[in-house]
């Protein structure tokens, strides 16, 4: 085949064409995957999720929770109102306002129950975000970029499990008598500045080495099963066929990735 | 035409060297704050937006005052507004830059904000919220200024302009319905999750914002020679009336629906804004401060003696601004929050700093008001004289 001039020059503005659409075509067509994984089938085939076991979960036992913050450089401020937490546990009636009543048995009244991000499949955090500092990857994760979060905490107000935390002073900072809020650092996770939002993260970057998240790894009861969904015969899928179980707030059409045996 | 607001009486300096004053206030705390974090602020991991996004959410009403004259004038031929369509548009500039400035003290990485162009995210409201309030602002300035150059000169607007006023209006609404949809798309939070927010936004936004031109109309009156117009403020007092009562009769569906279904997601917020919950209130005096306002406020709109009396329509519309600053400017956005979406108590209230900056912030638009009227106003005493 012989090119001319002319018929070089088409050939390289039609490339360039191509390559300015690709952001539009970006825009268009992930409007189009996120409508695909609404049947279930995320992009990818692996869609992450964790089922816990309450009737394992040891009353005043926080080993999760312990692991967790100090994987994350989570750090302690000592009060209420600027508190910064990703896995904690929450009294039955708090964390299921619709299933609670009167006369709620099987020692789930006012018992704790581990919550935490539900790296919901519909997550409203994603949709409010006016950056795309908090994402939901391919896998069902829903993370945040501390790097591009402007801080305007519009995900805080739309998530509807209070799951997410804002950094309201400096977290790599300490108190007036010179206690530091994170109490040991962890340098394999990076600790976060002041004016940023943060929530739990799946363990992202522990799946990433193969481990599984350090919350249930911590579980000495194995009340935590985590794995993928796509997968016929995995853990999870096993645990949720022979199981009972619920989701948080199953009527605001969030799609919350974290299921409890009661 | 700047030049006109570089003269001027010693009354004058001096209310922008006060203004100027509460704005350095202002301005040193922020540096706290920028120092500090929110953490300086009343707001919490429960309470996650307090008294910024509420005047924000307040100010984007007050807006509302340069479509009120707007339509009226272009769209009715109403012959009166033709003297003040200026005053409301030097209104809406103004409160469209303190919403800014507000969403800006707001943020916890104001340095980013840029990231709102840079990643542009048609899925959220705030990207949309960006577009429209900078676009109101845009349009006014544009209007405001080629209005009031072509009226100093006495040559008709620019043609040009025409297909902005009336595009103006429209966008009027945008900014009202868009800044509710912040509120009410959020799918776990029942006190805003309502289709009503928006209407109700609109009708507040059509009251507080006349009201405060009325007030300054009068102001203007008082200390000018330019004078906006008996019939003009007669007028505008009779959409302040509508207003009110749409927006009073719009709460009044709200309660009907959230106390007659007894939905607990929406009805605790109502319990806790109205009554307390779980022994706290810090809310309820307010609260009912708002209501009586509102209604003595009706008695005073609705009954034409009172309305026609220009003193007592004052105090009327000081009371119209007033029982809605309450409303929207910060019970509307505190309570959203409370009970949490854990269900949680957790009260709010502002701390010192956070009252300075936000003094300040309104002072920075009570200071770009007095210059933007000293200018309209001394170019229309040019031309009368």
């Amino acid at each position: 085949m012989k090119i001319d001039r002319r018929d070089f020059l088409k050939i390289g503005g039609l490339g360039a064409l191509g390559i300015a659409a690709k952001p539009v075509i970006n825009v268009l067509s992930k409007g189009e995957s996120a409508e695909a994984s609404h049947g279930g089938g995320a992009v990818g085939g692996k869609r992450l999720a964790m089922v816990v076991d309450l009737k394992k979960c040891k009353e005043g036992c926080t080993d999760c929770i312990d692991a967790c913050h100090k994987a994350h450089n989570v750090p302690d401020f000592h009060n209420p109102k600027d508190e910064v937490k990703w896995l904690w546990n929450e009294p039955y009636e708090k964390a299921f306002p619709e299933q609670e009543h009167e006369w709620v048995g099987g020692g789930m009244k006012g018992g704790p129950v581990m919550v935490l991000c539900n790296h919901c499949d519909n997550p409203p955090c994603v949709r409010v975000c006016p950056t795309k500092a908090t994402f939901r990857r391919e896998d069902g994760i829903v993370m945040m970029d501390y790097h591009r979060c402007i801080g305007c905490r519009f995900c805080m107000a739309a998530c509807p499990y209070g799951s997410r935390s804002f950094n309201w002073r400096n977290p790599r900072g300490c108190d007036a008598s010179g206690n530091t809020f994170i109490e040991k650092q962890n340098p394999g996770f990076p600790t976060r500045t002041t004016g940023v939002v943060e929530k739990c993260n799946f363990c992202a970057e522990r799946l990433a080495k193969g481990l599984i998240p350090a919350c249930a790894e911590a579980c000495k009861e194995n009340a935590i099963v985590f794995g993928d969904l796509e997968e016929a015969d995995s853990e999870v899928r096993e645990v949720l066929h022979s199981n009972y179980t619920i989701r948080r707030k199953p009527g605001l059409g969030t799609r919350p990735q974290i299921y409890y045996i009661v | 035409m700047i030049e006109k607001a570089l003269v001027g009486s010693k009354k004058y300096w001096g209310l922008l060297i006060v203004l100027l004053a509460i704005m350095g206030v202002g301005g040193i705390c922020y540096l706290f704050q920028w120092n500090y974090g929110l953490g300086i602020t009343g707001m919490s991991r429960d309470v996650s937006w307090g008294l910024y996004i509420a005047q924000f959410t307040f100010l984007v009403g007050v807006a509302a005052s340069a479509v009120m004259v707007v339509l009226p004038y272009y769209l009715h031929n109403y012959k009166a507004f033709g003297r003040i369509t200026i005053l409301g548009e030097f209104v809406a500039v103004p409160s469209v830059i303190m919403c800014l400035a507000f969403i800006i003290a707001d943020l916890g990485q104001p340095t980013r904000a840029l990231n709102i162009v840079f990643h542009p995210t048609l899925n959220s409201i705030l990207f949309w919220d960006m577009i429209v309030l900078n676009g109101y602002l845009l349009l006014n300035i544009l209007i405001g200024w080629n209005v009031l150059a072509s009226e100093r000169k006495s040559v008709p607007p620019p043609r040009w302009l025409k297909p902005l006023i009336y595009l103006s209006i429209p966008w009027a609404v945008s900014i009202h319905t868009v800044t509710a949809f912040i509120y009410a798309g959020l799918p776990g939070r029942g006190f805003w999750l309502t289709a009503i927010m928006a209407p109700r936004f609109l009708a507040s936004a059509f009251a507080a914002g006349p009201a405060l031109l009325i007030l300054l109309a009068l102001v203007v009156r008082k200390f000018t020679k330019f004078d906006p117009g008996k019939d003009a403020i007669q007028t505008l007092g009779k959409i302040v009336t509508y207003a009110m009562s749409v927006s009073v009769f719009f709460v009044l569906l709200e309660l009907f629906t959230v106390f007659y279904s007894q939905i607990p997601e929406h009805m605790h917020h109502f319990d806790y804004i109205f009554a307390g919950l779980e022994g706290h209130g810090k809310l309820v005096p307010w609260m009912w401060s708002s209501v009586v306002l509102a209604v003595l406020a009706l008695i005073l709109l609705l009954n034409p003696a009172t309305r026609k009396n220009e003193n007592i329509l004052a105090i009327a519309c000081v009371i119209v601004f007033f029982s809605l600053w309450i409303e929207k400017g910060f019970v509307l956005v505190v309570a959203g929050f409370i009970p949490s979406s854990l269900g949680k108590v957790f009260e709010y209230s502002p701390t010192v700093p956070e009252i300075l900056i936000t003094l300040g912030i309104w002072a920075m638009g009570f200071f770009i008001l007095t210059i933007l009227y000293k200018m309209a106003i001394m170019v229309k005493e040019e031309i009368a004289s």
